[in-house]
């Protein structure tokens, strides 16, 4: 194996690595905010599942390894742009505490990447509308109205039942259905820097075309995403548990139980979507469910910003990067000596007021009103 | 250009299909858990009675359908 592929599946590795982190928020905000589990515990259970997860399926990683990008027309280097496109795009949305989509910062930052070295010809566009784009758009949609329905019926079928018997049930159903997002988070989200290094396997030739990854690329997606999970993404975490609505145990089991369904039957059909994306539709689904005014739609609209700009600013990125490293070694090299400066300069802006296992539940109630 | 809009909706309807029945079926363990309640002699206050263990059964069998859901939906993914 030479050194650009070498390099590509570490930077790969570390993606999955962020996109651990970046979305252990997914599977706990909605614990951790309503106290069905310490902090700690619950980034730990969500790193040790997403490690299990992964090892569920391998349809996602060969939508991602044999279909976006035409293989014959892009190189390791691309792929190596594209990650970096990736990377800094979810470390500078983890610093703003946004829980924008990794998914979408990977796709982009590989069409961005790929669109510069090879043109747009060696996209696979109808590829990426139909398996990676719609389920994009519609996910979040069709897992809110699920959020929202489980919602009203939880609060519906228990709304004469003892208060205290009903509470302690949920905050416990809250931890197998948080387990369940987590497990289906290290399912989906592993799965797709599994593709990506396939798909690098592929275009060096070491693996034929349409391979499925080999076990040891399924083995370091899965510590990957495990070990960067379970360090926890605490910005967001506080995002998500606190800002968007003020949740209760019904609600995030309801949220929960709707996120684990739509994404590993997602998984199951080879779909790659967000799952940051319908994790986040699920919340405001069971938000909206209680009473649509405890939601904080200005932190949606923030959001949906955030969301929309992620695709093209990791593609931008992406470009950027393998334009630069398309002008050979010296290129390739000093993309990666950025690329190390500006996630360095990250971490270090992080540190500033940084948001740990200790402060991630104080959060000022937004209004008085929104608490009723 | 071809868009698996059948796939899509199967996505929908299985989702909604088995989270709703997950948390109906949990809601009513809880509701069969905290037992019957009676009115209270203070005027608009229920109080609720302990779980009968007929109570309970039902809430177990609520609980394990809820169960069997879940690793139907799993054994599905792995054996694929």
């Amino acid at each position: 194996m030479s050194i650009i592929v070498i390099t590509v599946v570490v930077t790969a590795i570390l993606f999955d690595f962020t996109n651990g982190f970046h979305d252990t928020a997914n599977a706990m905000a909605t614990s951790i905010a309503t106290g069905a589990l310490k902090p700690k515990v619950a980034v730990l259970l969500a790193g040790v599942l997403n490690f299990v997860g992964a090892f569920l399926s391998v349809a996602v990683a060969k939508t991602i390894s044999g279909g976006l990008v035409d293989d014959t027309k892009i190189t390791p280097v691309v792929i190596f742009a594209g990650l970096v496109g990736a990377i800094l795009w979810n470390l500078l949305t983890w610093l703003l505490g946004l829980p924008s989509s990794s998914s979408h910062a990977l796709f982009g930052g590989l069409i961005g990447a790929t669109w510069v070295a090879a043109g747009a010809g060696a996209i696979k566009f109808a590829t990426v509308i139909s398996k990676v784009l719609l389920p994009l758009v519609l996910s979040p949609i069709i897992a809110g109205i699920i959020g929202l329905a489980a919602t009203y019926f939880l609060y519906r079928i228990t709304a004469n039942s003892d208060d205290q018997v009903v509470r302690k049930g949920f905050k416990l159903s809250q931890i197998v259905s948080a387990s369940m997002v987590a497990l289906a988070h290290g399912t989906n989200d592993a799965q797709k820097t599994m593709g990506i290094i396939t798909l690098t396997l592929i275009t060096v030739g070491t693996l034929p075309q349409g391979a499925s990854p080999p076990y040891w690329v399924i083995f370091c997606c899965a510590l990957a995403i495990g070990l960067g999970t379970s360090l926890g993404g605490w910005r967001i975490i506080q995002t998500m548990g606190k800002r968007i609505s003020e949740i209760q145990s019904p609600q995030g089991f309801a949220a929960e139980t709707s996120s684990a369904a739509v994404i590993l039957t997602s998984a199951h059909l080879g779909f790659a979507l967000s799952t940051t994306q319908v994790c986040t539709g699920s919340i405001f689904g069971a938000g909206a469910g209680r009473r649509l005014a405890t939601v904080q739609w200005s932190v949606a609209g923030r959001m949906a910003l955030a969301w929309l700009m992620t695709l093209p600013a990791a593609a931008i990125v992406g470009a950027v990067a393998a334009w630069v490293a398309g002008s050979g070694t010296a290129g390739t090299i000093i993309v990666a000596i950025a690329a190390l400066a500006i996630a360095a300069a990250i971490f270090a802006a992080n540190r500033r007021n940084a948001v740990n296992a200790h402060n991630v539940n104080d959060v000022p109630t937004p209004q008085p009103a929104m608490a009723a | 250009m071809h868009i698996a809009w059948g796939s899509l909706l199967i996505v929908f309807m299985v989702s909604f299909a088995a989270a709703v029945a997950v948390v109906v079926l949990v809601a009513y363990a809880l509701v069969a858990l905290s037992g019957p309640s009676i009115d209270s002699p203070d005027a608009g206050t229920s109080v609720a009675l302990p779980a009968s263990a007929a109570n309970k059964a039902v809430a177990g069998a609520c609980l394990a359908a809820a169960g069997l859901i879940v690793l139907y939906g799993l054994y599905v993914i792995v054996s694929a």
